[in-house]
């Protein structure tokens, strides 16, 4: 447990108790970019590189972003302040959480990841991701890319101007389109 | 060589002051100030340099009061923003108001760091080196978001939501256009996508069929990213007063334009560093002219070119813009992409180019003529007239 | 071809930047102030008053006849009257002007001072470099500022000049044949009074 881990797991978990407590929604999501940020930075740490540039990049990049795109296209700016709980909910989550936290640690400390060494570096590359991406998991990885595909055009349908059906008003406009004589 | 030898054997001596424990601080600092320094001062040269440029291509002389020539306008212009009175407004968010732009120039000066400037001259060496540019280019969105939320302006939020969606849009094409030449490098890691280009400007890998048409790609989408002309809907006057820097003034304004144009270096760099050959000198017989001369060389023949693009074109408007960037860009280096791969399977010869220059320009030509043909006019609807008539 | 139009414009904008250094049609700018564009003749900007010979003040065509500043639009002239008569290029003794002050903070430069000045003195000027160093100084011109000598107005306006000393020649002629008719009808009188005093001196001798 040494000096720099500490920081960055207080960091960590600093801003993500900021997220879940603060009132306006904006600020606590500026929080959770900390808090990817800190996650990042503990990859870092542990010299997985690639994972580490793709967690700034996806999630402080693109999450975050979009995170603001959505509050501030359904909320607007100025009423983005929570509503006040009571503090009966507080004590349910404090429960939820601490039953998921105790299930976690429980599932990690009885399985074999704590009792291996710890994997050298450099065996650790963007190559061997790379090859094991295409060898070993490529049927998880197509699975992905459809599935991104689907999201892509899913969002393209949704963002489409609707289409006018054969009953609409437009339907004895005369047709001009590409007869000059007419 | 004996340029970066010099260097490397002098910051080793240097290291060498300061005691046992903050060695790895110190040696890190001193990678880190040179660089800094060198682009700070490119800065203020190359503020003037766009000026007078601008000014000879208007038929105009630029700023020329200020000293012979006008060489002292960046000192001038230095003096004026640091003086300006700072003005925050009284309902705005005052941490995140002073965050917004240090965190965008921390973001654009972060992107220094992966550049190799000389054979050994690398400020920090990372094996997925590139990543990490575009991760922390990334990291600027968020910058622009938060400069233009915390000025409690609905103005400056709406042109910061306009200046995020063009930065997010020219970002795929910069890291597809960027993936080609990975996939012909063989690795992430900059240095070694420079070593791949050694021997002679016949390897850099502009010449190549993919290469050519990454650059241009690559070039476009760094205009883009750094909300420059023609794509600086961001920072016109004309537009929403100056949209998530309108709540700016004095030094902060300052430091938004040192950001824009550390990371407009910084991509410049990264564009000498993939497709031209980095800090190669172009002829074998030159290379005793130190590396981080030649980088510098091309950074400012690419930012030359910069500049002559921006007093040329008009500013595009910001819907002609995410067509570009939607219906343009992406298809073209997604076919770049595909051009690449068969250029290395068939080898990188004679007939691979000819193969890849033919894929090139049948994909550049045949998806413009399609492009053009979409968008050709069609009789005006009135939908709301319409519909209102019909409901009387 | 998408990028024809683009590549075009760099050409068109690259041939000025080269141009520009070596073709002087291209660069129009005038930098002031080391070069200035010359004025037009009838250019204008503020009155002025004119003065005859080497000095202002002797030599002042003004006469405080005060039609100036009863005929200014904005009201921007004071003059205030001499108390004693000096004699004019005419030989005619007139008041001068002891204050005259334009407030060119209001002066629009109607010229209508200059169209109504009978005695040619009121003239306009194209000055305009009246910078001061704090917000309301040099905004009154006095009659020392106003004086302007005849052979600066040659060089500004030389037409107007001209035609302006061909008026004034042609006032001293007249007032010259004026003088000289009145002379003669003087020395006729003078000479009729003689005759008819040496006749009336006959007669008396007569009787």
């Amino acid at each position: 447990m040494n000096l720099v881990f500490a920081i960055i797991a207080l960091i960590t978990l600093a801003s993500a108790i900021a997220a879940m407590c603060l009132r306006n929604l904006v600020h606590c999501v500026l929080c959770l970019t900390v808090t990817f940020t800190g996650i990042a930075m503990t990859y870092l740490q542990l010299s997985a590189q690639f994972v580490g540039f793709s967690q700034i990049m996806v999630y402080v990049g693109a999450v975050s972003v979009l995170v603001i795109f959505a509050l501030l296209m359904t909320r607007g700016g100025n009423e983005l302040n929570l509503r006040d709980w009571n503090p009966r909910h507080w004590l349910i989550g404090l429960g939820t959480g601490l039953l998921t936290f105790g299930v976690m640690a429980t599932g990690i400390f009885k399985s074999s990841l704590t009792r291996s060494a710890a994997p050298d570096s450099k065996t650790e590359s963007v190559k061997t991701i790379g090859e094991s991406l295409l060898n070993e998991y490529v049927l998880p990885l197509e699975a992905l890319a459809l599935l991104l595909t689907v999201a892509l055009i899913g969002a393209a349908l949704l963002a489409m101007p609707e289409r006018k059906t054969a009953s609409s008003p437009h339907s004895d406009r005369p047709q001009t389109k590409g007869d000059p004589t007419n | 060589m004996w340029f970066e030898d010099l260097l490397i054997s002098l910051k080793q001596q240097i290291v060498m002051i300061a005691p046992e424990h903050f060695r790895p601080v110190f040696s890190a600092m001193l990678s880190t100030i040179p660089i800094l320094s060198a682009f700070g001062g490119l800065f203020a040269v190359i503020t003037l340099v766009e000026r007078k440029m601008l000014g000879r291509i208007q038929n105009r002389y630029g700023p020329n009061r200020v000293g012979p020539g006008g060489i002292f306008q960046p000192i001038a212009d230095g003096i004026k923003m640091l003086t300006k009175e700072d003005i925050i407004p009284f309902s705005a968010n005052q941490f995140l108001h002073l965050i917004a732009p240090l965190l965008l120039l921390v973001t654009a000066m972060l992107g220094l760091a992966v550049i190799p400037f000389g054979h050994k001259l690398v400020a920090v060496e990372f094996e997925a080196g590139i990543l990490f540019f575009f991760a922390i280019g990334g990291a600027a969105e968020l910058a622009v978001f938060i400069a233009g939320w915390a000025s409690r302006n609905k103005y400056a939020l709406l042109g910061s939501l306009r200046a995020i969606a063009q930065m997010i849009s020219y970002e795929i094409p910069l890291v597809l256009s960027s993936v080609a030449v990975l996939m012909a490098a063989g690795s992430l890691s900059l240095p070694e996508v420079v070593e791949a280009q050694a021997g002679g400007i016949q390897s850099w890998y502009i010449w190549t069929p993919w290469g050519f048409l990454g650059c241009i790609l690559f070039l476009i989408a760094t205009l883009a990213e750094v909300n420059r002309s023609p794509f600086d809907i961001p920072e016109a006057e004309s537009e929403l007063i100056a949209g998530h820097m309108t709540e700016y003034s004095g030094f902060k304004y300052a430091i938004f334009f040192l950001a824009e144009f550390v990371a407009m270096f910084a991509m410049c760099a990264l564009t000498a560093t993939l497709f031209l050959g980095g800090f190669h000198a172009p002829l074998p017989i030159l290379d005793f002219i130190p590396g981080p001369f030649w980088l510098f060389a091309k950074l400012i023949l690419l930012v030359l070119l910069f500049i002559w693009i921006r007093g040329t074109m008009p500013r595009l408007r910001a819907d002609q813009l995410m067509e570009f960037a939607w219906k343009f860009m992406l298809p073209m280096s997604v076919m770049n992409l595909v051009t690449t791969g068969v250029w290395i399977s068939l080898g990188g010869g004679v007939f691979a180019w000819v193969v890849g220059a033919v894929m090139n320009a049948g994909a550049y030509f045949g998806w413009s003529r399609l492009l053009s043909q979409s968008s050709r006019v069609k009789p005006r609807v009135y939908r709301y007239a319409e519909e209102t008539k019909a409901n009387v | 071809m998408i990028g024809k139009g683009i590549l075009k414009g760099m050409v068109e904008t690259a041939r000025n930047m080269v141009g520009s250094f070596h073709d002087p049609e291209r660069m129009v700018t005038v930098e002031y102030p080391e070069q200035k564009i010359p004025a037009k003749e009838s250019a204008r900007n503020f009155p002025m008053l004119i003065f005859d010979g080497d000095d202002w003040e002797s030599g002042l065509r003004c006469v405080s006849c005060q039609i100036c500043e009863k005929e200014c639009p904005p009201q921007c002239i004071y003059i205030e009257k001499d108390t004693e008569k000096k004699p004019d290029f005419l030989g005619k003794p007139q008041f001068k002007p002891k204050v005259f002050d334009i407030d060119i903070s209001v002066c629009m430069s109607c010229q209508i001072c200059v169209e109504v000045c009978p005695f040619e003195s009121i003239r306009m000027n194209r000055e305009f470099e009246y910078a001061g160093e704090n917000r309301f100084s040099r905004l009154i011109l006095h009659k020392e500022d106003l004086a302007k000598s005849n052979t600066y107005y040659h060089d500004i306006h030389p037409t107007e000049a001209t035609e302006t000393d061909g008026v004034r020649e042609q006032k001293r002629q007249d007032h010259l044949a004026k003088e000289r008719a009145k002379a003669e009808k003087a020395a006729q009188a003078k000479k009729a009074a003689a005759e008819k005093a040496a006749k009336e001196e006959q007669e008396t001798a007569s009787k």
